[in-house]
Parts: structure tokens; sequence; C-alpha cells
């Protein structure tokens, strides 16, 4: 007997139990739907975060200036200028790890452009800062080192500045004051995003650390003139984080002449890491959520398996039947299996298209991203037909084995 | 001398039931010829079902042997039977063993199915079959929409799509009512007319008179072996009120 038989056979018979057949694939439309949704919004979590580590940039470092004690207060990190422009000008010169080291000046202050204004947060810094936070500029130009050293007045925007101050207009050449001081918009920077904590990157604006130090913040900061905020270090692709970070610390140390016992004077922030673990953990969940739903597939499958059982005893005389009239063991066998495998396949396909359903109507509704991808629909259903063969043996096994007489005989 | 169609010498049939074993069958020989119309009587327990299951190929012997149309069958796998049944018998059974939700044609088609035979010469030939027993404005109702008469009549017409050598029919009549057994009796005997030879089970007198010849066993043993002038069934059922 020809397959194409065979199969006309298997679909008649699921055919006649319409409803039974309707009921057993449920299980396994339910667990390969659960497969593809769960993957998806696993996935979809991982891509969110890679998105953040991708945003802030990879294999950052941060070092903070360290706290004050006063009065035996201790003041948070920041609070004492402890570290230079020149500490990351050395961190960048005699560590061979890292590819660039920016210090930053951090400053918030009114944005006027004509009857625009806008509060806003600048940066000081030095040309690295864009390589170390993967940053380019959309338009116009980059700072020149001549600029840092002769703190020029010029200035570069982030996109939510220039569409605050601009509108649609470009801002290339126009003069922004900022805390009353006219710079120069040289450049705007690429739209970034929102950082991990949900804040707007775009709303910002760089300028060079000198222009930052000695015109816009003024008096406050003259007192140490070299000082810093922070440093923004991005390590080398490949290189060790760890180590990179214990030789900054070391160099650091030596640098602020701090004795063998003594505290540190700043921080140092392992960013990167941070979302590494938080990529690792939403991986880690996913593969659970995606273990929980592959145990209701198992459950599909076994259902499965009830059913062809229960199909086997209760077609016992057609089995007999069908073999008075010649049919051999082998196409029992073959037909029961065909059933079985049918059933989870056509379940399979209804799965995989309520889970693709299922996925996008989480992404719309409840807002999480998901991700669709055609591994988890071809492993899904690729699990579906394995489950049908699987548990449609034993039945189909169970069924082929039986003797004629008895087959026929049974009531 | 032609060969018979069936020779049976010896045939024996042994039940193992725990540590009993169960003679069921204990040396039957045999002749059946080509063309005959042969009833199988005998009370429960007598061996004619044993009989009549190792005719069927559908049970292996204990001992002896078993030669249909010339072929040593006795000895055959279970596959090997499967091929002989397919080809060369036909099986009527009391309960009619229909598939339900499923056509009359297709039914009747089941055989040809197994045997290998294209599709549309599958239907051709069940269409004809069914033509032939009188059912040809039923070909697409379901068991459930036929009479108990007309269902034995699917079965009939299945188990001669296959154009056999033998026709077995296991208490044909037995779950019929009495008016119909003899319409199906009557339609027996027109297919022996036709020259297929048929062995029929039956614990009744009535149903065994429409045979030619009629074979009684006891204990595993055939105890008679008598020619019958049989009953015309059409006569019969036409003289019945």
């Amino acid at each position: 007997m020809n397959f194409a038989a065979t199969l006309r056979i298997a679909l008649l018979a699921l055919r006649i139990n319409k409803l039974r057949s309707a009921l057993t694939m449920l299980g396994i439309i339910i667990g390969v739907a659960a497969v593809i949704i769960m993957i998806a919004v696993g996935n979809g979590a991982q891509a969110r975060v890679e998105d953040q580590i991708r945003s802030l940039g990879s294999n950052i470092i941060m070092v903070l200036s360290g706290s004050t004690t006063s009065g035996g207060a201790r003041g948070g990190s920041g609070s004492q200028a402890t570290i230079s422009e020149d500490d990351a000008y050395a961190l960048n010169r005699e560590i061979d790890e890292i590819q660039a080291a920016a210090p930053t000046l951090r400053g918030t202050g009114q944005v006027v452009v004509g009857n625009a204004n806008w509060s806003t947060v600048f940066y000081g810094t030095s040309p690295e800062y864009l390589e170390v936070r993967e940053w380019t500029v959309s338009e116009g130009r980059g700072f020149e080192q001549a600029e840092i050293n002769g703190a020029g007045k010029v200035a570069l925007l982030g996109q939510t500045v220039a569409k605050n101050l601009f509108g649609d207009a470009s801002p290339i050449d126009q003069v922004v004051r900022v805390r009353k001081v006219p710079l120069t918009v040289i450049g705007l920077l690429d739209r970034k995003g929102q950082n991990m904590m949900g804040q707007d990157q775009d709303d910002i604006i760089l300028m060079p650390i000198s222009t930052a130090r000695k015109r816009v913040l003024g008096s406050t900061q003259q007192a140490k003139s070299r000082s810093v905020g922070s440093i923004m270090v991005k390590v080398k692709e490949g290189a060790d984080m760890t180590a990179a970070e214990a030789r900054m610390r070391e160099l650091l140390r030596q640098r602020h002449r701090l004795q063998a016992g003594q505290d540190d004077d700043f921080f140092v922030r392992n960013l990167s890491e941070i979302l590494q673990a938080q990529e690792a953990s939403s991986k880690v969940m996913s593969l659970l959520l995606a273990a929980v739903a592959s145990v209701s597939l198992l459950v599909g499958g076994i259902g499965i398996m009830n059913i062809m059982l229960v199909s086997v005893t209760e077609r016992t005389r057609e089995i007999g039947l069908r073999m008075a009239v010649g049919a051999r063991s082998k196409d029992i066998l073959t037909q029961f299996l065909v059933e079985a495998v049918t059933l989870s396949l056509i379940g399979g396909a209804i799965g995989i298209l309520l889970g693709v359903g299922g996925a996008t109507v989480i992404a719309e509704f409840a807002g999480w991203r998901t991700e669709l991808s055609g591994g988890s629909i071809v492993l899904a259903a690729g699990f579906a037909g394995a489950i049908g063969i699987f548990f449609g043996y034993y039945p189909a096994k169970k069924a082929s084995r039986l003797l004629p007489i008895e087959a026929l005989r049974y009531e | 001398m032609n060969a018979p169609l069936i020779r049976v010498v010896e045939l024996a049939k042994d039940y193992v039931m725990g540590s009993n074993v169960v003679p069921a069958l204990r040396g039957v020989t045999l002749d059946i010829a080509a063309g005959e119309f042969v009833a199988v009587m005998g009370p429960s327990g007598s061996g004619k079902s044993t009989f009549m299951n190792l005719l069927g190929c559908l049970d292996h012997p204990s001992g002896g042997s078993y030669s249909l149309g010339g072929q040593e069958v006795s000895a055959l796998s279970g596959d090997e039977l499967a091929a002989v049944r397919n080809r060369k018998l036909g099986f009527v059974f009391q309960h009619f063993n229909l598939l339900a939700r499923t056509s009359a044609l297709d039914n009747v088609a089941l055989p040809l199915l197994y045997g290998n035979v294209p599709a549309a010469e599958r239907l051709q030939r069940a269409a004809r079959r069914l033509t032939q027993i009188g059912l040809a404005e039923r070909m697409d109702h379901h068991p459930a929409q036929l009479s108990g008469g007309q269902q034995q009549r699917v079965a009939i017409a299945r188990a001669l799509v296959n154009d056999p050598q033998l026709v077995l029919a296991d208490e044909p009549t037995g779950a019929l009512d009495s008016r119909t057994s003899v319409e199906i009796m009557a339609l027996l005997q027109q297919l022996n007319r036709e020259g297929i030879t048929i062995v029929l089970v039956t614990h009744e007198h009535d149903i065994a008179d429409f045979a030619h010849r009629i074979i009684s066993f006891r204990d595993g043993k055939v105890v008679e072996d008598r020619t019958n002038a049989a009953k015309d069934a059409a006569m019969d059922a036409a003289s019945r009120p």
C-alpha cells in the first residue's frame, strides 16, 4: 500500500472524529504557540538589553571622583574633586588595554537661541568622548584639538536639544547661549535614544572641556583648575575588563600618592558588567520560559498518546477487519503513526500561526518587545512532529501487534 | 482430475491456556471443490469457528496441512497470510464490520486499497459489485443510513470485490431477522450459481439447509459430511407472507 493511500486513510479517520481530533490537537497547539511566544518574549527582552549596551557603548568603565568626609559625615561620590583631566590623559597613555579615556565635566543650565530656550545638561569633554560612547556626528563635525586647547566657543547638540531650540531647521553654524556664553554649533549628534534608566540621552550639549571650565562653569571650578567629575574609559575589544580595571586602579592610586592602607579616593564603575549581568539574567529567563513552554508541548504529546491509545482500543474491530481484508501489520502501524503525526503537525501549524499572532498582539498591546525568530518556529514545528512520532509509536505498535481473529472478536 | 480448491489434511489447532493445552481441532481431513456451497455446522465449542479461522488464513494451525488453490498456506508468515487473504479470500461477518461514517463505496473498495489497486479502478470495481448486489443507489450512504440487510449486502460486495477464490461467511444471518436472512441466503445462492465457492458457518439448520453440502463438527472433529438437496432461498422468500 502506498503512502498517499495511508495518508488518505489517516485523514479520513481524523475527520470521522472531528471533535476528538481538535481536542487532541489543542494540547499541541497551545504547546507550540507557548514555545514561540515565550521565545519571542525572551528574545525581545534580551534584544532590549543588548540595545542598551550598544547605546551606552561597549566595554565602558567609569571613574568617579571620591567622597569627602567633613565632621564625620561622608559626602557622596563626586563631592570631592579628586580626579583630574590629567588622570584621563595618563590612563589613555599608559594602559594598553584602554582604547580611549575621556574626562567629563558636567553642568546644567539654560540654553537660549533667540526667543527659544531649553534647560539641559552639558558636558565639557575631549574628542575621545564620542569614541568612548560610540557616538557619531550626523551633521557638521566633531571637536578639533585646537578647540580643546584654546577653549573654543563651539558646541555639539543632541537631537532633543536641537529639536527644542531649532525645530526642524539645521542648527549648524548657529549660535546658542549656554549660561549666557555664546557657542557656535559645529555639529549635531546622532540619535541615541533612552538609556537603561529611561533618560533621554539626546538631551545633551557637548563642548570642549576647557570651554566648560573657563567660560561656562566659571569660578566654582577654578579652584581646582584641572579636576573633573568623571572619566569615561573604553577598554579595547577583547581585552580583559577586570585586568584593565585593576591596572586603572593601580595607576590612579599611584598618581594620587595613596599609601598601601589608604582607601581609594575615587570610584570605578564597570557599567557594561552590570548590563551584561542583566543580559545573562534575561537569557536565563528566556531559557526558563521556553522550558516551561516545552513542558506544555510535552503534555500535548502525552495527550496525543492517550487519545491514540483510546482510539486503538475503540477501533480494535476495525483493525481486525482491515487485517482480514489484507492489511499487513506494517500497514496498520503506518496508518496509526501517520494519524498521530498528522494530528501533531496540523496542531503545530495552527500553533505557529497562533504563536506568531500572539507575539504580535503582546507586542502591540502589552508594549513588550518581542522578537520572532525563524529558528524558534522551525524548532517548535520540528518538536511537534517529533512528539507525534514519539508518542504515536507506542499506540501504533500496539495496534499492529493485534491478532486478526482476536481483533475481529473484540466486543 | 482437478485438484480441489481446498485440501486440509489432519488439520489441528491447540489453544494454550496457562498450563493447559486445549485442543480445538483434532485432525480434520477434507476437500472442498471449486464451486461448492458448504455449510459448516456444530454446537459452540465444536471447533467450527476454529476451522473457519484456519480456512480464512486468520490463524496458524498447530498441525497438519492446508492447501488453498494449490498453494500450501499452513506455514506462511503473518504478512504472507495477509497477502493471501487480500488476493484469494472474501469475508462476510455476523456483525458486518463495516467502517463507520464511511460510504458504502469506500467500504467495498477497502480490500483493493490494501491490494495496491489504482484509485480509479478501485472505485470502478467497487461500484460494479454494489450494482451487482442491487445497491447501486446507495453507494454514498454510510452504514448507519442502511438497514441490517443492506449493510450485510455491502459486506458481501466487499467480500467479492477482489474476485476471491473463496468466500467465507461466519454466521452471516446471525444479526438479521428471518425474512432478511432468507434474502441474504438467496443472494449467496445466486452468487454460488455464478461460480463462487462459499463456505458458511452457522448453527441454524434452516440456514444450513440452503447449502449443497453440510459438514457437522463436534469436539474438534467432523462427525458428519453429507450432500444436501438445497432448498431454493428465492422460492422460499417468495412463498413467505
